[in-house]
Order: structure tokens, then C-alpha cells, then sequence
């Protein structure tokens, strides 16, 4: 008896230590995702709002997820080169010009992970190397 | 009898109903052994403390009263000169510091000028449209105020551009529209880079200048400054930062209270 309660012990312990073992990715992630909220405070947040809200018709809120979606490649190029050209959200047209940030891909990474997880969409991860890729493809 | 009734009255009056109830006990209990004169000493000892407390309280609400009479201050220079009374007697009166007559171009193109301002309390603040570092703040926060005096016609909003080249009248309407204040109640206006940058040092006492070495040119403090009708500043309140907007919207009803007197 004494040994199976031991043994159930033990067991539950070992359990609980795979249950709360975080992935490499996960923890990567998360990383990025905190470093992204920094960024963003520092370089988003005065015109796109603390919550993303952007501001009256002036500055396009970044909670719609589905131009998050659709977009998900051009994203880098937006924060890397600014943007001009209008842009529809939510089916409002913005026409601000949006500053060029020339920010280092990593941060650019790390931005675009807390933007694309921290607004209600969840698109998980985007890579340094991803950045290099689709700053390749800048219009 | 009459002493314990006039004991509840008493009590009554400081607001202690249930001692009543415990007088008309003892008294039921004790009437024989105890006399009316024992009955009020006991009942002080045993509310003592409740005595103090009351009498504490009230204290506390007489000064608590006082404070709705804060007044806001009246900043900039000033000066005195001396007046004749009208009984003939000479006295010393005190100039402040006002904002000067001005005139200029709004989001209409046409011209304002203080007469707009007339008998209501308004806030000024300078700003640029291309500005993406502090201004979106401020003009977020002022929006915030915007909506919450939205109702009141005595509380008007004045922005001055401080890019004279590229923010012209059609410029603001848009940049209005675009925020969703487009109206009478908040202007915003361009003028001469002399006009606003004097207005701004000299009268509102906001620094604003250009700088080259700045990635959009300009540079300015955040402040939203708080006039009177008189043309007097009330108050200046940085509007990038959340609590001094809070205060801001505590100290407008303060200051149209004030002018209603």
C-alpha cells in the first residue's frame, strides 16, 4: 500500500513537470511577444493607440485581424518603408501616411508577433528569417 | 421623565437613534432604583466614545465642505497699478497677464478671433498634422474631453498649427474631419509662423520652435492650457499624460462655476 501511494506520488510529480514544460518555440515566442509590446509602446503606440485602437479616421486601428491575415507578408515592408497609399480597415479607407520606422529585422520579427497575437488575432509566431524573406518582396 | 426626554433629544440631534432604545430599557428596568439623574450619567459613559466619534465626524465634514471652494490659480506675469475708488479714495488693483486680440485663418478659411471665445472657458494647445510623436496623444486625450463636455456650449477647443508652411485651412478641415471634432466647437488655426510662435511663448507660454535636427522639423511642449473668459490662464496640463488630463476635466467644471458667479 505504502509503495503505491509512493509510486502514485512520484508518478504525479513526474507528470506535473512534462505538463508545465514549455516548448523551445513557446518560450521563443513569448520572448518575442514581450520584446514586441516594448517596441510597439515605443514606436506604434502614439498614434496606433495602447490598445491598437488606432485614432478617428486619421490612423487605421490594427485590430482586424482578417487585413492581419491577408496581408501577413506585406506587414514587414509597412513597418520597414512607411506607407502612402490607402488602406482599408474594418471597410473605412485610411489616407495618412504612415512613417518609414527602418527598424532591424529583428525587431521587425518581434513587432510583428505582438501585433498579430496581442489585438485578438493569433497568427503565432514570425521569424527573423521571414522578415529577410518577405522584405524581398516589397512593393 | 422630562430630563430623559430631553436626554433623547439630545441624542436625537447628534444622530444616534438606537440610545433612545436603550434609555426607554433602563428606564423600564430601573425606573425605581435608579434616578432619571443616573440614567443620562450612565448613558455617557456608555457612549462615550460614540460622542467623540460624532462629534469627530462632523469635524471632518465642515472641512471636507471647504474644499468645494478651491479656486484655480491665475498664472502669468503680473503687475498693479493703482485706481481711483469710487469714493474718491486711491487703491491698488492687480493686472494678470492676458491672452493678446488675434485673428486668424481657421479650418473654414475664414477668420476668428477672440470674440469667438467670448464668456466661455476654452483650452489652446499647438500641434502639427504630420506630427506622429506626441501630438496623436494629445489630440487623443483632447477628444476624450471634447466628448465628455460635449453638451456644454461654454467649453470650446483651440488648436494652433505650428507647421505654418504645410498645414493650410483645407489641410486642418481634413485633419478635423478626419478626428471627428469638425465643428464650431473646436478651431483650428494656422497663421504666420510670427503670429503663432509669439502667441504661443509670449501669451500661452508653450515652448514651440523648428529644428533641423528633428526628423519632422518641429518641436513643442504638450501642454493644454486652460483659459478663462477674462483671458486669463487658468491652468496648463500636460495632455500626453493621463492623470493631468483627469485633473483637466475635474478643474473646466471648477473654473465654469466659478464664471457663473
Amino acid at each position: 500500500m505504502r509503495k503505491f501511494i509512493l509510486l502514485s506520488l512520484v508518478s504525479m510529480v513526474l507528470l506535473g513537470m512534462v505538463y508545465s514544460c514549455q516548448t523551445a518555440e513557446k518560450v521563443e515566442r513569448d520572448a518575442y511577444y514581450v520584446n514586441g509590446r516594448d517596441l510597439y509602446i515605443r514606436h506604434c503606440q502614439n498614434c496606433h493607440g495602447e490598445k491598437g485602437e488606432g485614432l478617428g479616421e486619421l490612423v487605421p486601428p490594427i485590430t482586424d485581424s482578417v487585413y492581419m491575415k491577408t496581408n501577413r507578408k506585406a506587414l514587414a515592408c509597412i513597418i520597414k518603408n512607411g506607407l502612402s497609399t490607402p488602406v482599408t480597415i474594418h471597410g473605412k479607407v485610411y489616407e495618412g501616411k504612415m512613417p518609414d520606422l527602418n527598424l532591424a529585422n529583428i525587431d521587425i520579427a518581434q513587432l510583428i508577433v505582438y501585433i498579430t497575437n496581442g489585438f485578438g488575432a493569433q497568427q503565432g509566431m514570425y521569424t527573423q528569417e521571414q522578415v529577410g524573406k518577405d522584405l524581398e518582396n516589397c512593393k | 421623565m422630562y430630563l430623559c426626554l430631553n436626554n433623547q433629544f439630545v441624542l436625537n440631534v447628534t444622530g444616534i437613534n438606537n440610545m433612545t432604545k436603550f434609555a426607554r430599557t433602563i428606564q423600564a428596568f430601573s425606573v425605581t432604583t435608579f434616578l432619571n439623574h443616573d440614567i443620562i450619567n450612565i448613558l455617557l459613559m456608555r457612549y462615550h466614545f460614540k460622542f467623540t466619534f460624532a462629534a469627530f465626524f462632523t469635524v471632518i465634514l465642515f472641512l471636507s465642505s471647504c474644499k468645494s471652494d478651491r479656486k484655480l490659480p491665475i498664472y502669468g506675469l503680473r503687475e498693479t497699478k493703482s485706481v481711483k475708488n469710487s469714493d474718491g479714495s486711491t487703491g491698488v488693483d492687480t493686472v494678470y497677464q492676458t491672452i493678446p486680440a488675434f485673428k486668424l485663418l481657421n479650418q473654414d478659411s475664414t477668420y476668428i478671433t477672440n470674440d469667438h471665445f467670448k464668456g466661455k472657458v476654452y483650452i489652446a494647445d499647438f500641434f502639427f498634422t504630420s506630427c506622429n510623436s506626441i501630438c496623436p496623444i494629445m489630440h487623443r486625450n483632447m477628444k476624450t474631453i471634447f466628448d465628455e463636455f460635449k453638451d456644454n456650449q461654454n467649453v470650446m477647443f483651440l488648436s494652433h498649427t505650428i507647421d505654418f508652411k504645410y498645414d493650410t485651412p483645407s489641410v486642418l478641415k481634413k485633419y478635423a474631419q478626419k478626428l471627428g471634432v469638425d465643428g464650431p466647437r473646436w478651431q483650428f488655426v494656422h497663421g504666420s509662423k510670427d503670429e503663432i510662435y509669439t502667441l504661443a511663448e509670449k501669451s500661452y507660454l508653450v515652448a514651440v520652435g523648428q529644428d533641423s535636427t528633428d526628423k519632422q522639423g518641429f518641436v513643442h511642449q504638450g501642454f493644454l492650457v486652460l483659459i478663462d473668459k477674462d483671458r486669463r490662464i487658468r491652468g496648463a496640463y500636460d495632455g500626453t499624460d493621463a492623470g493631468q488630463v483627469a485633473q483637466l476635466k475635474k478643474d473646466i467644471p471648477l473654473l465654469l462655476a466659478e464664471e457663473k458667479q
